[in-house]
């Protein structure tokens, strides 16, 4: 604003030498009347564009642009930002996708900042060659990066230290084509992890594969799915300790979620814990605590659903590990309960949505709390947890933070599982709120799906206030950046749907933005504080992961080409630049071997939201893609498929 | 509609109006809804037509030689006044900037001969300022308007519906493990009326194999892989349906040898017994006899689900629930008629079939369907093919139904159990 009004003070001087000058002119008395053309047109003219020009070029109208401008206050406590489990120390290396056990996507580079980021050039560019949604990190490690793609989930290393990053070698994993048919959510891929001179990654057709960084030798893959049972694998495995640990996908398909333990060196399954089930396949044993009473009692993922449907449970593993190196625990999520329809499954069908703290040597529970019990809105609960160390009521506490599904940041004690605080970062009618005394989760009734009737404006939509797309959190500003949806959506069960020949009405679901019009925000979040520091609005949502660096600069991409860098305190555009595709990636940053910064990110827009692109739907059905295709039925006017890997460098 | 917002811009900026000409040649066409497919163009040829004798035209001579004359023409002075004409004045006058040569000098003389004592033209912004609002509109918004009517309809649909080339073959979609209605083998009831349609209609059947859960019409019929679905519900929004040929009915199934009978969901017998049902894992929409046990009460202890997707390595997965029932797993089955009159006669253990009561629960989750087949939504040509053929042969059709067991509650026919074969 300040520089609008330098603006307008430099254009009214102007205007006022301009006026005087024509005043003598029209005033004369032999001038015309009929002067038609009268100062006052000019200037506006004159103002408008001068003003046009002066306004942040990077402001493209309601989208883009800035809610609750700059100004953090100063800080009144002396904190030290620190996260105690940022084990990786900056080596200008990115060697799994969170960056770090903690999952805070932080990078210690600062030579790009706030200041030079306009600079920001594209440096090289290279691509896959396919066209479903690029939902992936690429790694570097050392001169080397690496890269996933979407299935058949091929296996790429780009030599960084040759001009133009030419390709070393390929890896191509033998996969089952039939994949494709079963994998619900477009046939994405969600990076891999180095460990140990290999590289590990999974392949939809539910195979672990450890290839030799160096090399691209295979060193073991192995089969630890079916998907003739429904089953495939989309997420990037976390490496702890010498064991690979995996999820996987199929909710809907009636699979039985878990999470697996593969040893690194010789792909042996070291141990499987069931998100449903006995406790002795739960993994749930002496050491078992949870915080809350609800979830405390024997055999709770048999009693929590009617005799039997737990062989059917869901709560999936296909999102994001955190470790905890100190406490020796990581941290995961569990999907939705499926695929009966709620009134068919009473109870709390535990252990589906909620998140799991376990041993990685031997799998063992430690604690459990379930974001949304009985959940009946898709709510999967299965996003990122970042761990922090944050100052709350007086102290310094180790923390969790989790940017939930259904609506709410969650703060939580990552030792005990207690739930410190939950509030909403979005528009909610699903919930009434989190009770932190007893940590229920407070359903709306009024906002259940029923058979039979129309329930309109469930807010957050099945996609939830943020899906799987990452938060990174900044220990210089202590704001976590969250990309997200603003979805709502109606429920209609009356469409006549079959499926193998066999008919049944089907839920006619359709979203559509939320309050305020925009689908996608990236908002900045004070978990000490609770509240959000400042929001972007978006035209889609924002389906990308985010990155923070210590140039105090922040990158997410959208879903209408746009791979943005804003400043971390203040929110503002430092720079954007319009990619081929929409991105719905995670961008990463890395130091090359020439000593400079590269920040890079894929583009290939896809995933659930993109599906009316990546999977070709037309937009004519708002119920196609489970109703997203309502919502983002304008997606097509502005990107097509892509896949491409973009890498920035300061000239 | 991009068009027309592309008009409002150019007229806004409120320059003149020969802006309009900075629509590429042609647009206006297209702003009609013409649904011709226009010629294909490229980012290229649209930047040539911005960049071309088109901005000259739509420019500033036309606008600058506008404003000249209201602004330079006919203004009075009174005598001797020195007029700084400046600015737009200066501005060699429109004719000569556009043909490059000419000097029609405007003005009055006293003007005239201020201006010569000016030979370059004045640093005023507001000639530069329009040059830029004009640069700006030319150039268009930051991404170019393509106006791609192909969008609306893929480009397969076009190809089908494109002038007629004579149809080789009846191409069908179909689930190549999916009893009793097709399979890879050609020994389902689908397979057999698309063999029937194909002789009346004198074309060899081919087939696209594709299991029939989410995204088989998009990847298949859709994609313009194949032409023709066998059996869909008839209000199925995906396809365009013809009318339908059967209509059948979920059932329940349960061993003879168990002496009790069920004919409704209101039995009072069905609280006290086992109930497998069949699952979709449709965002918690599932077949409507897992809805209608719910809304009465008759959930948890007593209900089982059989996915329908099954094991999909193994033969008919959802014949699973019957293979249960004869193993006494369950007590009761409720599916899709079809299903059962197909495989209960297969069973080992003797079963009775019985059509569910009432045939639309409250308050809509109907449990009898009509059954069509589809087309794509813009081929209502094989439609009428297909319908022309189903009347003609409705009596083969009808036996082929008979023969597989398919329980039917459209003709009149005084039960719908199963004929015995």
């Amino acid at each position: 604003m300040r520089k609008v009004r330098e603006c307008v003070s430099a254009l009214v001087r102007q205007c006022a030498r301009f006026h005087s000058r024509t005043y003598a002119l029209t005033h004369s008395r032999t001038s015309v009347a009929r002067y038609s053309l009268s100062p006052i047109p000019y200037s506006l003219l004159f103002a408008l564009l001068l003003t046009a020009g002066c306004m942040d070029r990077a402001m493209t109208g309601e989208y883009g642009s800035r809610d609750a401008p700059p100004r953090l206050p100063a800080l009144t406590q002396n904190f030290a930002p620190t996260t105690s489990n940022v084990t990786v120390p900056e080596d200008g290396q990115w060697t799994m996708p969170a960056r770090d056990y903690a999952s805070t996507r932080f990078s210690g580079l600062g030579e790009i900042n706030t200041r030079n980021v306009r600079n920001l050039r594209l440096a090289w560019t290279w691509s896959d060659g396919n066209f479903y949604g690029h939902e992936g990190a690429p790694l570097v490690v050392g001169g080397t990066l690496y890269w996933v793609s979407p299935f058949p989930n091929q296996l790429y290393a780009l030599d960084l230290t040759r001009p133009g990053a030419p390709l070393k070698w390929t890896y191509k994993p033998p996969v089952q084509m039939a994949a494709q048919g079963v994998a619900c959510c477009d046939k994405v891929n969600r990076g891999a992890a180095y460990a140990d001179g290999r590289i590990f990654f999974n392949t939809l057709d539910n195979q672990v594969v450890a290839v030799d960084a160096a090399t691209g030798a295979e060193a073991w893959r192995v089969r630890v799915g079916d998907i003739n049972r429904g089953e495939t694998m989309t997420m990037a495995p976390l490496v702890v300790k010498g064991k690979v640990l995996v999820g996987n996908s199929g909710g809907e398909m009636g699979v039985r979620g878990w999470l697996t333990a593969l040893d690194a060196g010789t792909g042996t399954i070291a141990w499987r814990a069931y998100s449903t089930g006995p406790d002795a396949d739960v993994l749930i044993g002496p050491d078992f605590k949870p915080f809350y009473a609800q979830d405390r009692g024997t055999d709770l993922g048999v009693k929590s659903w009617p005799p039997g449907a737990w062989q059917q449970g869901g709560g999936t593993v296909w999102g994001w590990i955190s470790y905890d190196p100190a406490l020796d625990l990581v941290y995961y999520g569990t999907g939705n309960p499926g695929p009966w329809n709620p009134e068919q499954r009473p109870g709390d069908n535990k252990w589906t949505a909620g998140i799991f703290a376990r041993d990685p040597d031997d799998g063992q529970a430690r604690w459990f709390y379930q974001w949304s019990p009985h959940d009946v809105h898709d709510y999967d609960g299965i996003n990122e947890q970042i761990l922090l160390d944050l100052p709350i009521g007086g102290q310094t506490r180790r923390v969790l933070v989790r940017a939930e599904r259904n609506g709410y940041v969650y703060v939580m004690d990552r030792a005990t599982g207690q739930v410190l605080s939950a509030d909403p970062f979005v528009h909610i009618t699903s919930s009434l709120g989190v009770d932190l005394k007893t940590g229920t989760y407070l359903p709306n009734p009024n906002t259940s799906p029923r058979t039979g009737t129309v329930v309109r404006d469930i807010c957050p939509a099945a996609p939830g206030a943020k899906d799987w797309q990452p938060t990174a959190f900044s220990p210089r500003t202590r704001l976590m950046y969250i990309p997200h949806n603003n979805l709502c959506m109606d429920y209609e069960a009356v469409e006549a749907n079959y499926i193998a020949g066999t008919p049944y009405v089907g839920a006619n679901v359709t979203m559509h933005a939320g309050p305020g019009g925009h689908r996608g925000e990236f908002t900045a979040w004070d978990p000490v504080r609770r509240k959000p520091a400042w929001k972007i609005r978006e035209l889609f949502p924002v389906w990308s992961g985010a990155l923070a660096t210590a140039g105090d600069v922040v990158f997410y991409g959208t879903m209408d080409r746009w791979f943005r860098a804003v400043d971390a305190t203040t929110g503002r555009i430092l720079w954007q630049f319009r990619t081929a595709s929409g991105i719905v990636g995670q961008p990463i940053t890395f130091r090359g071997p020439d000593g400079k910064q590269y920040v890079a990110i894929f583009d290939g827009v896809g995933g659930w939201p993109g599906a009316v692109v990546s999977g070709d739907l037309s937009p004519e059905d708002p119920t196609s893609a489970l109703g997203f295709t309502a919502a983002m039925a304008d997606l097509p006017d502005h990107t097509e498929k892509g896949g491409t890997l973009y890498v920035f460098a300061l000239p | 509609m991009r068009t027309s917002a592309k008009v409002r811009e150019c007229e806004s900026a409120r320059v003149g109006t020969r802006l309009r000409t900075c629509l590429p040649a042609g647009a206006n066409e297209f702003a009609a809804g013409n649904a011709q497919s226009p010629p294909s163009r490229t980012v290229a040829d649209d930047a040539a037509r911005w960049i071309s004798p088109r901005i000259v035209r739509c420019s500033l001579a036309s606008v600058i030689a506008r404003l000249r004359t209201r602004r330079c023409g006919g203004r009075r002075t009174r005598p001797g006044r020195r007029v700084r004409a400046g600015g737009l004045c200066d501005f060699p006058a429109a004719n000569s900037f556009a043909h490059g040569g000419g000097r029609h000098v405007a003005g009055s003389e006293s003007q005239r001969a201020s201006r010569g004592r000016r030979s370059r033209y004045s640093l005023f912004p507001i000639p530069y300022s329009l040059l830029f609002a004009l640069a700006a509109c030319s150039e268009g918004r930051a991404e170019p308007v393509v106006i791609d009517n192909t969008r609306a309809q893929p480009a397969a649909q076009l190809a089908a519906a494109a002038p007629a080339q004579p149809r080789t073959a009846l191409r069908v979609c179909a689930d190549p493990n999916n009893l009793p209605f097709s399979n890879q083998a050609g020994e389902g009831f689908e397979n057999r009326i698309a063999r029937l349609i194909g002789e009346e209609m004198g074309l060899p059947v081919e087939y696209t194999w594709h299991a029939q859960r989410r995204g088989f019409i998009r990847e298949t019929l859709r994609a313009g892989a194949c032409d023709l679905v066998v059996g869909v519900p008839s209000s199925f929004e995906l396809v365009l349906p013809t009318r339908p040929y059967y209509r059948s009915t979920y059932v329940f199934v349960y061993r003879k040898s168990d002496g009790f009978r069920v004919a409704s969901f209101d039995d009072p017998v069905l609280k006290e017994k086992r109930i497998g049902v069949h699952l979709v894992g449709d965002d918690g929409a599932n077949t409507p006899p897992a809805h209608a046990l719910a809304t009465r009460g008759i959930i948890g202890a007593n209900v089982r689900g059989y996915m329908l997707y099954g094991d999909y390595a193994r033969p008919n997965p959802p014949a699973d629930i019957l293979a249960a029932l004869g193993r006494g797993e369950i007590d009761v089955a409720i599916v899709w008629g079809p299903l059962a009159g197909y495989f209960v006669p297969r069973q080992k253990v003797a079963m009775e079939i019985v059509p569910v009561s009432p045939q639309i629960d409250v308050p809509f989750l109907p449990f009898v369907y009509d059954i069509s087949m589809g087309v794509r939504r813009d081929d209502p040509g094989l439609k009428a093919d297909v319908e022309q053929v189903m009347m003609r042969r409705r009596a083969d059709i009808d036996a082929i139904l008979r023969e597989y067991g398919v329980p039917r509650v459209d003709r009149r026919r005084a039960s719908a159990s199963q004929e015995p074969r």
